[in-house]
């Protein structure tokens, strides 16, 4: 068995295994990305529209180019990467096991490992829908890879379930690819991709959007022969006499994205509830040395987000290595953030304080939409630390709080810090 | 308001300029007139001009390969294409099959439905033999 010794092993070569591998490289630290596709970029390969890149570069790009410039930077910093390289085992004592048709079984010896892996979509399981199993039933990112990399159309007369953003970019695809899109089914009241979507690739080719409705059967034995989608009341329960048949051969399914971490569970890592794995403000999960950034962590809106979060987790595991924190400052104080009104989501789980660190950095999602908030910081005695106004919170898009870490003045005693989103207090008049 | 009354609105137009979302009503005054209401912002007006007099989107789909890894390579308009050529230039690059090596940039198919728009790669693309066909 072949082994290699490296400062950072990196577990994918998506956005955020990319971007971490470069911040690893230019503190002059050896990293190497492994990476179980042929060749790096991850899921942006296959999302060929537009959109991306407008935070980290200013322009809107496709996925493609968006990997594009940074495999070229990867390829110009001259850092390894082993490709069709499939990781199957992470130990507590970070080595990596790894398979791939070149090399067999090979081992890595890291001094800190980057967890970068991603996320998968839910599939027809996830969903518990009734009927037969016939063929013609795909995720809409799987239908993506067919149509965009490996030419192959999913069939001709589709209905696409969910309206988040990878539903309606791939109704407006395979409208150019000439299939016929039926309808796009969505059980939410409302849309749940960007408003920017809806318009540009339904209603620009008068593709049905049918709102509170919900797939309730399918039909037909050995290929897909149409599906009924019945109407939703407020708790989303079936209402009886709303039927309709939908005759179609394709299905696909864009009901949303789970972290995938496997390889986190293999190591030990404690996981949340809300998948991904606990971490605290260094992104480091439960085992010393081993960060998680990108979608394997928290699945983000932007790949813009993912990128800016693998940077933090690549100049982390340089100053872990470093001894900047973790190895020598054994008894850190460890703070655990939790949610409180209108709060349902929140990373990282712990907050470490250190002098070193300058930046608190804290993610959440908020359960109903509201306007003119106030975002708040408390500790366990409802002490206000930290407060900040926004004109409106929407539970699709993640919020980012960016804290400077030496303006908070917290408690020594402290070992529970609290986000709140309240109604902003009416002004007093005079 | 009675006089907004007398206009007629020919186009509702929804701003996806940002997330806010806001409707702008093309109407249309006695006189002939073309006006807009509803915008909240200068890029909204432009956009709802511009959306108005001559819709334009960035193409993105795929063209054939003959000699790569995969079979596709990713492209786009290298400019927004007016809407209605949208079908004419798919149909060109639906029949149109280059060959590797390819790089990010390369103009694939110039000046595609005589609009100066040109069609251009979105990645590189080594040759090889194609192993996933």
């Amino acid at each position: 068995m072949k082994r290699y010794n490296i400062d950072v092993a990196i577990i994918g070569g998506g956005a955020a295994g990319l971007a971490a591998a470069i911040e690893v490289k230019k503190a002059e630290f050896n990293p190497l990305i492994m990476e179980r596709d042929l060749e790096l970029g991850g899921i942006l390969m296959q999302c060929i529209h537009n959109g991306f890149g407008l935070k980290e570069f200013k322009e809107e790009l496709t996925g493609p180019e968006y990997a594009q410039r940074f495999i070229n930077e990867i390829n110009e910093l001259d850092i390894p990467y082993k490709l069709d390289t499939m990781v199957i085992e992470i130990t507590p004592d970070k080595k990596i096991y790894a398979v791939s048709k070149n090399e067999g079984l090979i081992e890595i010896n890291s001094k800190a490992i980057i967890l970068s892996m991603g996320c998968r979509e839910k599939t027809r399981g996830a969903i518990n829908v009734p009927g037969f199993r016939p063929s013609g039933i795909f995720t809409a990112g799987q239908a993506q890879r067919f149509v965009n990399i490996e030419g192959y159309l999913p069939g001709k007369t589709i209905v696409i379930l969910g309206s988040g953003d990878i539903g309606m970019i791939m109704a407006r695809r395979l409208t150019w690819e000439g299939c016929k899109v039926k309808a796009v089914v969505e059980i939410q009241p409302y849309v749940s991709g960007l408003l920017r979507n809806q318009v540009q690739c339904l209603e620009d080719y008068n593709i049905p959007l049918i709102t509170s409705y919900t797939l309730t059967k399918i039909h037909g034995k050995d290929r897909l022969k149409g599906i009924t989608i019945s109407k939703v009341g407020r708790n989303f329960d079936q209402i009886i006499g709303t039927d309709r048949f939908i005759e179609c051969d394709t299905l696909l399914l864009s009901v949303g994205l789970i972290p995938e971490n496997e390889l986190t569970r293999i190591a030990g890592a404690e996981i949340s509830p809300m998948g991904g794995a606990v971490i605290d403000n260094n992104l480091e999960t439960t085992i010393e040395g081993v960060f998680a950034c990108g979608n394997v962590l928290q699945v983000h809106d932007l790949v813009d987000l993912v990128t800016a979060e693998a940077k933090r987790a690549g100049k982390n595991a340089v100053d872990y290595i470093n001894e900047r924190f973790g190895k020598t400052q054994k008894e850190q104080r460890k703070i655990r953030l939790n949610s409180g009104e209108n709060v349902t989501y929140i990373k990282p789980d712990y907050v470490n304080f250190n002098e070193l660190l300058k930046n608190l950095i804290i993610n959440f999602r908020v359960k109903h939409p509201d306007r003119r908030i106030q975002i708040q910081l408390k500790d366990e005695t409802n002490r206000i630390i930290y407060k900040l106004k926004k004109p409106y919170v929407i539970p699709s898009e993640m919020n980012e709080l960016k804290i400077n870490i030496g303006n908070l003045e917290i408690n020594t005693e402290c070992n529970e810090l609290i986000i709140d989103v309240i109604p902003q207090p009416e002004p007093l008049i005079d | 308001m009675e006089k907004s009354d007398e206009r007629e609105v020919i186009k509702t137009i929804r701003c996806i300029v940002c997330p806010t979302g806001c409707e702008i009503e093309v109407k249309e005054i006695p006189d002939g007139e073309i006006v807009f209401e509803g915008y909240t912002c200068k890029r909204g007006l432009e956009y709802a001009k511009q959306e108005f007099s001559e819709p334009k989107r960035i193409l993105t789909t795929t063209i054939r390969v003959d000699d790569a890894l995969h079979p596709l390579i990713p492209v786009r308009t290298d400019k927004p294409l007016i809407k209605q050529k949208l079908n004419e230039a798919l149909k060109i690059m639906a029949r149109t099959i280059v060959n590797a090596p390819i790089k990010m940039g390369d103009i694939l198919i110039e000046n595609i439905t005589n609009e100066e728009v040109n069609i251009i790669a979105s990645r590189d693309l080594k040759k090889c033999k194609n192993i996933i066909k």
